[in-house]
C-alpha cells in the first residue's frame, strides 16, 4: 500500500486526456447522427420521422450502462472483439444522437411556423427551406441546451470505465486499489471532472440569458 | 374620528424621489380618490398604505394601526386593510371559493364552514353568487375583479384600497365593477382608490386629491376641485382627461 | 460462425430478475421522494432564504450537476468510511444505503433547478396578493406560491423522475442488485452476456414507457381535477 502522491495525479490528468477524446469523438458523431434524426423527425415523411422516433426512444428510455453492455456484449458475439474505447464511442455516439435529435427537433419546431410558410411561398425546396431559413434560426435556440448536453456526456463517460475503457473514472479506481484513500482519490477525480463541466455549463447558461435578451429586446 | 392619518410620508426608489413629504387625513366611513398623471406617485402611495412598499420617512396610522416593520404586526394591519388591484391578481389553482376562503382559514383561523358561508356572503355582495365554484381563468375580467373585492371583503376589513381597478376593463364590465364599489362605500367602507374614471370621482368620492411629481397638489371636495382647479398642473389634467 | 441466441437459460434465472425489479422500483420510489423533498426545501431555500443559505445550497447544485453520479457514488461508498476513521466514526455504509444517499442527494439537485424555475414562474403579484391578505411568508409559499409552481414544472419534474429510474442501474457497480445487478449475476451464471443485457433493456424501456404513463396519469388526477371542472361548468354554460 502506498500513499496517494503526485504521480497519482499526474496519472488522473493523463488518463483525463482519453475521458476527453472520448467526450468530443462521441459528441461530433453523435452529433452528426442526431442532425439525421432531428431533420427526419420534423419532416412530412411519416416513415423517416417514425424510424427515427424508435430510434430516440430506444436509446432515451434506457440506461446507458446498460446499453454500453449490449454494444460491448454485443459486437463480440459477432466476432468482434472491439477495444473498449471504441464500444464506449460507439455507445455514446448513438446515446448522444438520441438525446440531440430530441432537442434538436425541438428547436427547429420552435422555428415559427410563418417562417416556414416563407419559405414555401417562395418555392423553395424542402431541403432549401431547411438549409436556409429553418436551421440558421434553430441554430441559435440550439446552442444552450446542446452546451448542457455536453456537459451531460462529460459525466455519463464515466460509465465507459465499468466496460473497461481506461479514462479518467477507471484511473481513479486503479489508484484507489492501490492506495485505499477513496476519499482523497475520488475527490480529485471529481475536482477535475468539476473542471471540465463547470465552465460548459456557465457558458451554457450565458447563452441562455443572451437568448432571452434577445428574444425581448 | 380619522381612519387613516399620514404624516410627512417621503419615499425613494433609488435616486428617484416618488413620493415627498406626503400628509392626509381620511375619516371613518368617507371616499378619498387619487388623481394624477401616470409617475405621480398614486400606486406608490396606496401601496405604502398597507405596507407593500416601505417609507423612508414620516408615518402612518391606518385602521387603528402604525405601520412599522414587524412583520406580525404588519399582518395584523393588512387584516383590517384589504387592497384590490389592477391586474385582480386572483390565485389561479383555487376556485372562487377557495380564493376568498384562504385568508379566513389560514389567517383568521376560521373553520371551513364559518369561512364558506363568509365566503358566500361576500360573493353573494358583489352579484356573483352562483360563481362560487368556477375558476379564475372562467370569468370575464369584471368578474374577477369583483371576486377580487370579495376576497378582500371576506378578511372583513376597516379601510379598503383600489388601483385602477378597472383600467383593463372594457366600458361596459367597467360599470359592473364601479357600481359595486358605489354599493360598498354606501355601507359605510372606508375607501382610497386610485381611478382615471373622473365622473366616478365626482360623484361618489367625499375627497379628491391631485397628485404630481410626488406630492399631493391640490385637495378638496370633488365638487370644489373638478369646478375651480386652482393650480394649472391640476386645470392641465382635468383638460387632457375630456 | 453464426451465433445461437438462447434465452432459455436466461429465463431459467427469473427468481433474480423478478427480485432485481422490484429492488429498482424500491430505490426509484424511496430516492424519488426523498429527492423531491430535499429539493423543495432547497428550491424555497435558494429562492426565498437568507443569502448565505442561498450561496450554500448554489455550491451545493452546482456541483453535483457538474460531477459525474459513478464520482458522487463511490465518494459516499467508499469515502464515507474514510472519513469515518478520521474523525474516529465507525460507520461502513452498506451497499445499499450508499445508494440510497447518493442516489436522493443526485436528483435533489436536479430537482433543486427544476422546482426553482418553477417558483420564479409565479409573477411577484401573486405573492404581493396573498401578503396583503395578511398570509404570512410560509403561508404564501406552502398555498399561493408552491401549487401552481409545481404545475407550471410538472414535464420537467416527470422526466427528472424516469432519468431517476433509469440512473438506478450504475449503483449496479457497487453490487446492488436491482435489476442491472441481477443482470450481472445471470450473465456470469448463464454466459448468456448478451441475451441477458437485451432483456434487461427491455424490461427498462417497459419500465420507462410505464413510469411515464402513470406520471401522465397523475398529472391528470393532480392537475385535471380542474379540468374536469372547467368541462363540467361549460356543459351548463
Ligand atoms: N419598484 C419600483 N422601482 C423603481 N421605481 C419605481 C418602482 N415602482 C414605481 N417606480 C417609479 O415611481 C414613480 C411613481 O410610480 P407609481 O406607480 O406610483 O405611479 P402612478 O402614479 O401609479 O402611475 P400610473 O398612473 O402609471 O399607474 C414612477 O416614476 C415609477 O417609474
Ligand atoms: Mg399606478
Amino acid at each position: 500500500m502506498r500513499d496517494f502522491g503526485v504521480n497519482d495525479i499526474l496519472y488522473l490528468l493523463t488518463a483525463t486526456q482519453w475521458t476527453i477524446y472520448l467526450t468530443i469523438l462521441s459528441f461530433v458523431a453523435g452529433g452528426l447522427l442526431g442532425l439525421v434524426l432531428a431533420i427526419a423527425r420534423t419532416s412530412r415523411s411519416p416513415l423517416a420521422s417514425g424510424a427515427a422516433l424508435v430510434w430516440i426512444r430506444a436509446f432515451q428510455n434506457t440506461p446507458l450502462l446498460i446499453q454500453l453492455f449490449l454494444i460491448y456484449y454485443g459486437l463480440g458475439l459477432l466476432g468482434y472483439r472491439l477495444p473498449p474505447f471504441v464500444a464506449a464511442v460507439v455507445g455514446l455516439t448513438f446515446y448522444t444522437s438520441a438525446f440531440l435529435g430530441e432537442i434538436w427537433r425541438g428547436c427547429i419546431l420552435s422555428v415559427p411556423r410563418q417562417q416556414w410558410e416563407a419559405g414555401d411561398a417562395l418555392a423553395l425546396t424542402p431541403w432549401q427551406l431547411r438549409r436556409h431559413v429553418v436551421l440558421p434560426q434553430a441554430i441559435r435556440i440550439a446552442i444552450p441546451p446542446t452546451v448542457g448536453f455536453l456537459v451531460k456526456l462529460i459525466k455519463n463517460s464515466s460509465l465507459a470505465s465499468i466496460v473497461g475503457m481506461t479514462e479518467l473514472m477507471r484511473a481513479a479506481t486503479a489508484i484507489n486499489n492501490a492506495t485505499f484513500q477513496p476519499f482523497k482519490v475520488f475527490a480529485v477525480a471529481a475536482l477535475i471532472y468539476f473542471t471540465l463541466c463547470f465552465p460548459l455549463t456557465l457558458l451554457s447558461r450565458h447563452f441562455e440569458r443572451k437568448l432571452d435578451v434577445s428574444a425581448r429586446g | 374620528m380619522s381612519v387613516l392619518e399620514v404624516r410627512g410620508v417621503s419615499k425613494s426608489f433609488g435616486t428617484v424621489e416618488v413620493l415627498r413629504d406626503i400628509s392626509l387625513e381620511l375619516e371613518q366611513g368617507q371616499m378619498l380618490a387619487l388623481i394624477g398623471r401616470s409617475g405621480s406617485g398614486k400606486s406608490t402611495l396606496l401601496r405604502c398604505l398597507n405596507g407593500l412598499e416601505r417609507i423612508d420617512a414620516g408615518s402612518i396610522a391606518i385602521a387603528g394601526h402604525h405601520m412599522g416593520r414587524d412583520p406580525a404586526a404588519l399582518r395584523r394591519l393588512r387584516q383590517d386593510v384589504g387592497i384590490v388591484f389592477q391586474a385582480y391578481n386572483l390565485f389561479p389553482h383555487l376556485s372562487v371559493g377557495r380564493n376568498i376562503m384562504l385568508a379566513p382559514r389560514l389567517v383568521l383561523r376560521r373553520s371551513d364552514a364559518e369561512a364558506e358561508a363568509k365566503a358566500r356572503e361576500v360573493l353573494a355582495a358583489v352579484g356573483l353568487s352562483e360563481k362560487f365554484d368556477a375558476y379564475p381563468d372562467q370569468l370575464s375580467g369584471g368578474q374577477q375583479q369583483r371576486v377580487a373585492i370579495a376576497r378582500s371583503l371576506a378578511m372583513t376589513p376597516k379601510v379598503m384600497l383600489f388601483d385602477e381597478v378597472t383600467s383593463a376593463l372594457d366600458p361596459e364590465l367597467t360599470k359592473e365593477v364601479l357600481r359595486t364599489m358605489e354599493t360598498l362605500a354606501e355601507t359605510g367602507m372606508t375607501m382610497v382608490l386610485v381611478t382615471h374614471e373622473m365622473n366616478f370621482a365626482r360623484r361618489v368620492a367625499d375627497r379628491v386629491a391631485f397628485m404630481h411629481a410626488g406630492r399631493i397638489h391640490e385637495i378638496a371636495p370633488p365638487d370644489d376641485l373638478f369646478a375651480a382647479p386652482r393650480t394649472p398642473e391640476l386645470q392641465q389634467f382635468l383638460s387632457s382627461m375630456l | 460462425m453464426t451465433y445461437q441466441f438462447q434465452f432459455g437459460a436466461v429465463f431459467a434465472r427469473v427468481d433474480l430478475l423478478i427480485d432485481g425489479f422490484l429492488l429498482t422500483l424500491q430505490l426509484t420510489a424511496i430516492t424519488s421522494c426523498l429527492g423531491f423533498l430535499i429539493g423543495l426545501a432547497c428550491a424555497i431555500t435558494r429562492t426565498y432564504g437568507p443569502a448565505p443559505a442561498r450561496l450554500a445550497v448554489a455550491a451545493y447544485v452546482e456541483v453535483f450537476r457538474n460531477t459525474p453520479f459513478l464520482v458522487q457514488l463511490f465518494l459516499i461508498f467508499f469515502g464515507i468510511p474514510e472519513v469515518g476513521k478520521l474523525l474516529g466514526v465507525k460507520w461502513l455504509p452498506t451497499p445499499y444505503w450508499a445508494a440510497i444517499i447518493a442516489l436522493s442527494i443526485n436528483i435533489a439537485a436536479y430537482m433543486t433547478e427544476v422546482i426553482r424555475a418553477g417558483l420564479e414562474s409565479i409573477h411577484r403579484s401573486q405573492v404581493e396578493a396573498a401578503e396583503s391578505l395578511g398570509l404570512s411568508k410560509l403561508q404564501v409559499i406552502l398555498h399561493v406560491v408552491l401549487p401552481p409552481a409545481l404545475r407550471n414544472v410538472y414535464p420537467a419534474l416527470s422526466s427528472e423522475f424516469i432519468l431517476l429510474m433509469l440512473g438506478t442501474s450504475v449503483v449496479s457497480v457497487i453490487s446492488v442488485e436491482e435489476l442491472t445487478g441481477a443482470g450481472n449475476l445471470i450473465q456470469s451464471e448463464t454466459y448468456r452476456t448478451f441475451e441477458t443485457y437485451a432483456l434487461i433493456w427491455v424490461i427498462y424501456f417497459a419500465l420507462a414507457v410505464a413510469l411515464k404513463l402513470l406520471l401522465d396519469l397523475l398529472a391528470g388526477w393532480i392537475i385535471g381535477r380542474r379540468v374536469s371542472r372547467i368541462g363540467a361548468s361549460a356543459g351548463h354554460a
